[in-house]
């Protein structure tokens, strides 16, 4: 049984910029210590650490806690910033918390970013070999994703140049195409996969549905919300990297529709 | 809703799906270090083909590919070799078999395999950031490139040995337990140089200056005998045991146990801290690049 069970989790992060990126400066700072503290309007609350002026704390989550079972699809809301896609990094393993439990039960996956992981000066085909290596497939199973990825990203001559070189849309396509291929039992996924031109997009909806339905977990993030209102079934509103409201989608989607519409963005 | 289609499903089978529980924040930070450390033995492969592509994109497009560094070292070793057996008033048929091989060692591994440790992570910032792999796969990545480039450049010695008809014997093969020495420092120094180098960016331009002036203190263009009775000096010179026990065996003479003693000693010390280091830091790693 896949599950996901989430206690305190809370995560800050350094911003590093500026002189705290040299050791030199960090050494002097911390001599001196001066401290000035500074908060932001956007996204997670920022603290300034006290050893050297430059390096910024965000707080991205806090005591985030909830628990998903199988077969629940989950959408995550909130502004820019509101820890929605740390979130999801979190849940991917791909940034560790220090702080709370963080439980997960089943395999996950996550499309995160369309060229997570891609190498822009190999071709699309260099980089499909490069993602079965990563999935440890084999030969045949390799060559079979290369057919299967090829068709459906319709790059045609493209599919053996340097993904440098593709436009937007095209290097979506071909990270759509990969990043769908897995079936795990988690599925993570963030807000791009809606990209793409319009006779793609019907492509892409039949694939991106065929992997949501073998998934036993779904976690979205998006802002359209009609997607999350025909997809969802349970709502978690995030704000400056707390759970403000968790719920089924029709009452957190109406409170959180509300409140958007009272504080123009 | 529509079933996937067929071809992604022979993908599915194919795929392992990774079964595992994570408890990521309940194990402590040396424990997820060492599962850092088995994944990265279980995606070896990975590791390999990505430090082969490093190398066939650094060369895309040259016909030569990877032998352009043959050819550079070639010339750097015919031009250092003249000019500097004169120097030293040398025969040039015993300085250059001597100065091709020890240019190469230190160009071609020690200190390129430092030298390129501190990017490590940096390098991968894109992967790091949106796929969960672990970190240590891209030490693994730095140490096969690494090995790649040097088993391009050792031809210029052998070149050099063939033309003065030198030949080392069985002793030769004493370089291999000191080359997998290195290897495993080279992982040390991702470990170490590559998490310091991402939290402060200018400690890998601070490393490539004391790696020049290592390279003028080691024995590498000069010879340990030169210094005369000061020559047991050298010991305090981490560097010198560990390209000594490589480069004794390649010159055909047997490496003396003191030095094999220090060079896995300094490496011992090496290991423990970057070890240390890389426990700490690791967590941390992505929010740094």
């Amino acid at each position: 049984m896949a599950h996901i069970r989430l206690e305190d989790i809370s995560l800050s992060f350094p911003v590093l910029h500026g002189s705290s990126r040299s050791l030199k400066k960090t050494l002097l700072a911390r001599a001196k210590s001066t401290v000035t503290a500074k908060t932001g309007a956007v996204g997670g609350r920022m603290r300034v650490s006290g050893n050297s002026s430059d390096v910024v704390e965000v707080q991205a989550l806090s005591n985030v806690s909830f628990s998903i079972s199988e077969g629940e699809r989950v959408g995550l809301v909130g502004h820019n910033g509101a820890g929605k896609s740390t979130l999801l990094r979190v849940l991917a393993g791909i940034y560790e918390t220090g702080e709370g439990t963080l439980d997960i039960e089943g395999d996950t996956h996550a499309l995160i970013d369309p060229n997570a992981g891609m190498n822009g000066e190999l071709t699309g085909r260099e980089n499909i070999q490069l993602f079965a290596c990563r999935m440890g497939m084999t030969k045949a199973a390799t060559q079979e994703l290369e057919k299967d990825v090829e068709t459906f990203s319709d790059l045609g001559a493209f599919f053996d140049l340097p993904v440098r070189l593709y436009s937007s849309g095209m290097s979506v396509r071909l990270g759509f195409a990969l990043a769908t291929v897995p079936r795990p039992r988690i599925l993570l996924m963030d807000e791009w996969f809606m990209a793409g031109d319009q006779k793609f997009q019907d492509k892409a909806k039949a694939r991106l549905e065929g992997m949501v339905d073998a998934a036993e977990i779904l976690i979205v993030t998006s802002h359209a919300l009609s997607i999350l209102r025909e997809w969802c079934t349970r709502i978690i509103w995030m704000e400056s990297g707390e759970v403000r409201m968790d719920g089924p989608t029709d009452e957190v989607l109406d409170a959180y529709e509300a409140a958007v519409a009272v504080i123009p963005a | 809703m529509s079933v996937p289609s067929p071809a992604s499903d022979v993908a599915r089978d194919e795929a392992p799906r990774r079964q595992t529980s994570r408890d990521t924040p309940r194990g402590s930070p040396a424990a997820r270090a060492w599962a850092d450390w088995k994944e990265t033995q279980r995606l070896w492969r990975l590791g390999v083909r990505l430090g082969w592509l490093d190398i066939r994109l650094r060369y895309r497009g040259s016909a030569l590919g990877p032998f352009w560094l043959t050819i550079t070292s070639a010339l750097m070793v015919a031009s250092m070799g003249v000019l500097y057996s004169r120097l030293f008033h040398m025969q040039l048929a015993t300085y250059l078999p001597f100065l091709s091989l020890s240019l190469t060692l230190w160009a071609a591994g020690l200190s390129s395999l430092i030298q390129e440790s501190c990017t490590c992570f940096l390098d991968a910032e894109d992967m790091v950031r949106s796929v969960q792999l672990p970190l240590l796969l891209y030490a693994v990545r730095v140490v096969v490139r690494n090995a790649i480039v040097f088993a391009h450049n050792i031809v210029v010695p052998l070149g050099v040995f063939v033309i003065y008809h030198l030949w080392p014997g069985v002793n030769a093969l004493l370089a291999i337990p000191a080359l997998l020495l290195w290897a495993l420092d080279g992982l040390a120094a991702c470990m170490l140089f590559g998490s310091l180098c991402a939290r402060f960016r200018d400690i890998s331009p601070i490393i490539g200056a004391l790696l020049q002036i290592v390279f003028y203190v080691t024995p590498i263009i000069w010879m340990p005998q030169q210094l005369g009775a000061k020559a047991s000096l050298l010991l305090y010179n981490p560097f010198y045991p560990l390209l000594e026990i490589v480069r004794e065996p390649l010159l055909g003479h047997l490496p003396a146990l003191e030095l094999w003693g220090i060079a896995l000693a300094t490496s011992a010390i090496f290991w423990v801290v970057a070890i240390r280091s890389f426990i700490r830091t690791r967590a941390r790693l992505v929010f740094w690049i």
